[in-house]
């Protein structure tokens, strides 16, 4: 029996005035299950980054419940189990260029969490795990004295996939981690990804919007729209026997590097359709969710 | 039917001046564009895309650009020597550009509607309100929503990617005959992209434009390209169709790249193929193939001697030395033989 390491049950999270609140994550459940890597994809604004950010504590969600092994990581807590937990998440950004401190060298921004955790005082065992943490993720130990600007867009993003393990989480949010990078470095990255994910057993959110990566790393698909999930499943279910009509829709767009596919390709625009009041995300086949209504199901599923 | 030749590249060498030297951007690049069609230019990061469309433009800032060497033939006059007088009624006019940065080609003072305006009067004569109403209709093509009331907005107010949808509707708005697009699409999401995608092929269809593609998407490459450049190092090293370079690529470079996309119709769960290395210092490129130190089937010849382009068949040529008829054969990679293999197999099966 595969163990949930993550559970979301109704996560809002409204910015904006109560009055006027911006629906950015509206009613959303999930399960992630130790080891396993979950995709998250849908276009922007949909809010992805924001589902990301509230796991990881960085907002006060509006609503619902997200428990971490069992425990909600929202409610009150003790500054040790909130150090414990700020251990076990990391998250790796975006932007290789905005997220590391330019007047750091690589190893000051490896071994930051060191302090806060009191790990590792010992100069020369910190300069030991700093090594071991580059050479984790391709790099070497010379370069923990280079500062970002001395490295490549890939190598930075590296950087920032040691700087989320030097605490040895469990589980790792990547919010785009590869968006910003060359297709053949993408690749470097991804490789690494799941090495680490096999050597050390993470559990992987990935988040992206590209689809044909998010399917090549992920075990299973989540397909957001509009502050909702509208469809999640295996990888191979949601990429061959989509239902939700956005899903089908993302689908039609994404390009294959194969000319004589492209030449056909019939894009199936998305045509919003209102759900009523007792819509909910329904299992429609084993392990394959799709959010609507019952009449609407009916329709989409065949 | 006889097409046109509507921009001749030639030998083109671009060098900049920086403190640690003379970096060789463009190292003798050759290309060729005929109208209607569309050419992609592809290749990592620093691998010369940008300056080598820039410099079409005659948009090398001059320091620390240098135009060392080449010919740009546009409706066969060579750009290189005109004035930026007269290069400026060519710009915007007969050559319309995408940039790789949306906020550097919009006015952040002006309204959107009103940027987008002037360039179709400047373009057209037609009264005023009828270059409104094309203006509001642009922003509908490029998938703005309420484009009346967004005509009325500053770039500001603007997510990135309606930014991006602004630009290109600049550059549509002028009607050129060559547009370059320099990753225009790269920040959208797939669904924008592929609205934007079929958006510049109709008005492509409908204009006889020719387009210059820079990505690094190989998927949208083989959407949009009739020809591929695959660029290395400021050189094109492969060039050919686009059936041409997906389904029998030769240089191995270009073997890196198709394999670095995943196989996503064979749900296959491999490794992905990556490069090793990382690309050569250009302020001193490699004696020899730039390629070679990362090439895994270098030869001792690739080290002495730059491989010529060699010609595999009327429209394909490649710039490796595996090609030489005394080199030995080497078979393309088998994980991309496989999927290139699948495709083939399934084109077939439709019919
Ligand atoms: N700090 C904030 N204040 C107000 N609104 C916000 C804030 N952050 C996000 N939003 C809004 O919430 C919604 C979801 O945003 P989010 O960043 O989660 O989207 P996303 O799916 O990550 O998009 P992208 O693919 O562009 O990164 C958007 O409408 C966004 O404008
Ligand atoms: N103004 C400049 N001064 C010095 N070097 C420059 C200048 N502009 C470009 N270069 C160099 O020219 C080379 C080619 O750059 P270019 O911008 O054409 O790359 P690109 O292929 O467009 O890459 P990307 O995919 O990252 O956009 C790079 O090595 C770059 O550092
Ligand atoms: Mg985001
Ligand atoms: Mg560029």
């Amino acid at each position: 029996m595969v163990k949930k390491l993550l559970e979301v049950k109704n996560l809002k999270l409204y910015f904006g005035s109560p009055s006027n609140p911006i629906k950015a994550v509206d009613g959303i459940s999930f399960d992630i299950f130790e080891g396993e890597t979950l995709g998250l994809v849908g276009e922007s604004g949909c809010g992805k980054s924001t589902t990301g950010r509230s796991i990881i504590r960085l907002y006060d969600i509006t609503d619902g419940e997200i428990l971490f092994k069992g425990k909600n990581i929202h409610a009150g807590k003790s500054r040790k189990e909130l150090i414990e937990l700020n251990r076990e998440m990391q998250m790796i950004f975006q932007d290789p260029y905005a997220s590391l401190n330019p007047r750091m060298t690589a190893g000051e921004i490896i071994s930051e969490g060191f302090n806060i955790h009191g790990l590792y005082k010992d100069k020369l065992q910190r300069r030991e795990k700093v090594a071991e943490l580059l050479e984790a993720v391709g790099l070497n130990r010379e370069h923990a004295y280079r500062y970002p600007h001395e490295f490549s867009g890939g190598q930075r993003q590296r950087i920032g996939i040691a700087r989320a393990l030097s605490l040895d989480p469990s589980f790792i949010i990547a919010d785009e981690p590869i968006s910003a990078l060359d297709v053949s470095i993408q690749a470097q990255v991804v490789n690494l990804l799941k090495r680490l994910q096999k050597e050390r057993k993470l559990t992987y959110l990935f988040i992206a919007h590209d689809l044909s990566m998010v399917k090549y790393i992920s075990d299973r698909i989540a397909v957001m729209y509009q502050g909702k999930i509208v469809e999640i499943g295996m990888a191979e279910d949601i990429y061959h026997n989509p239902i939700h009509p956005y899903t089908k829709s993302l689908l039609s767009a994404v390009p294959l590097p194969d000319p004589m596919t492209e030449r056909k390709r019939q894009r199936i625009p998305y045509e919003y359709e209102e759900t009523d009041e007792h819509a909910k995300l329904q299992e429609v086949l084993p392990n394959h969710f799709v959010y609507g209504s019952n009449s609407q199901l009916k329709k989409w599923i065949i | 039917m006889m097409r046109k030749k509507l921009l001749e590249v030639k030998n083109l060498k671009i060098n900049f001046k920086t403190y640690a030297g003379l970096v060789q951007a463009v190292r003798g690049v050759n290309f060729e564009l005929f109208e209607g069609e569309t050419l992609a230019i592809v290749g990592e990061s620093g691998s010369g895309k940008s300056v080598t469309s820039n410099a079409i433009m005659k948009l090398i800032p001059q320091p620390p650009g240098i135009y060392e060497d080449g010919e740009i033939f546009f409706e066969g006059r060579d750009l290189i020597p005109l004035s930026e007088k007269e290069m400026s009624l060519i710009r915007g006019n007969d050559i319309a550009m995408i940039f790789q940065d949306p906020m550097t080609a919009l006015n952040p003072t002006m309204r959107v509607g009103r940027q987008i305006t002037e360039v179709i009067l400047k373009h057209n004569k037609i009264p005023h309100s009828e270059a409104k109403a094309r203006a509001i209709q642009l922003l509908q093509l490029v998938g703005i929503p309420m484009p009346e009331k967004r005509f009325r907005q500053y770039p500001h107010e603007f997510s990135g990617g309606m930014r991006q949808r602004v630009v290109i509707a600049i550059a549509l708005a002028a009607d050129p005959k060559l547009l370059i697009a320099d990753e225009p699409t790269t920040a959208l999401d797939v669904t924008i992209q592929a609205q934007i995608l079929e958006l510049m092929k109709d008005i492509q269809k409908k204009r006889n434009t020719a387009i210059i593609f820079i990505t690094h998407d190989l998927g949208v490459v083989a959407n949009v390209a009739d020809r591929v450049a695959v660029m290395y190092a400021g050189q094109i090293i492969e060039y050919g169709t686009v059936n041409d370079i997906f389904y029998d690529p030769r240089h191995p470079y270009t073997w890196g790249l198709l394999g670095s996309m995943p196989d996503l119709k064979n749900d296959v769960k491999e490794e992905l193929r990556t490069i090793p290395g990382s690309p050569p210092d250009l302020i001193h490129p490699p004696i020899g193939d730039a390629f070679a130190a990362r090439n895994e089937f270098a030869m001792a010849i690739d080290y002495v001697k730059e491989p010529p382009m060699f010609q595999v068949s009327d429209t394909h040529y490649a710039k490796t030395w595996l090609l030489h008829p005394n080199a030995p054969k080497i078979p393309v990679p088998e994980s991309i033989s496989r999927r290139i293999e699948g495709y083939l197999k399934e084109a077939k099966g439709n019919g």
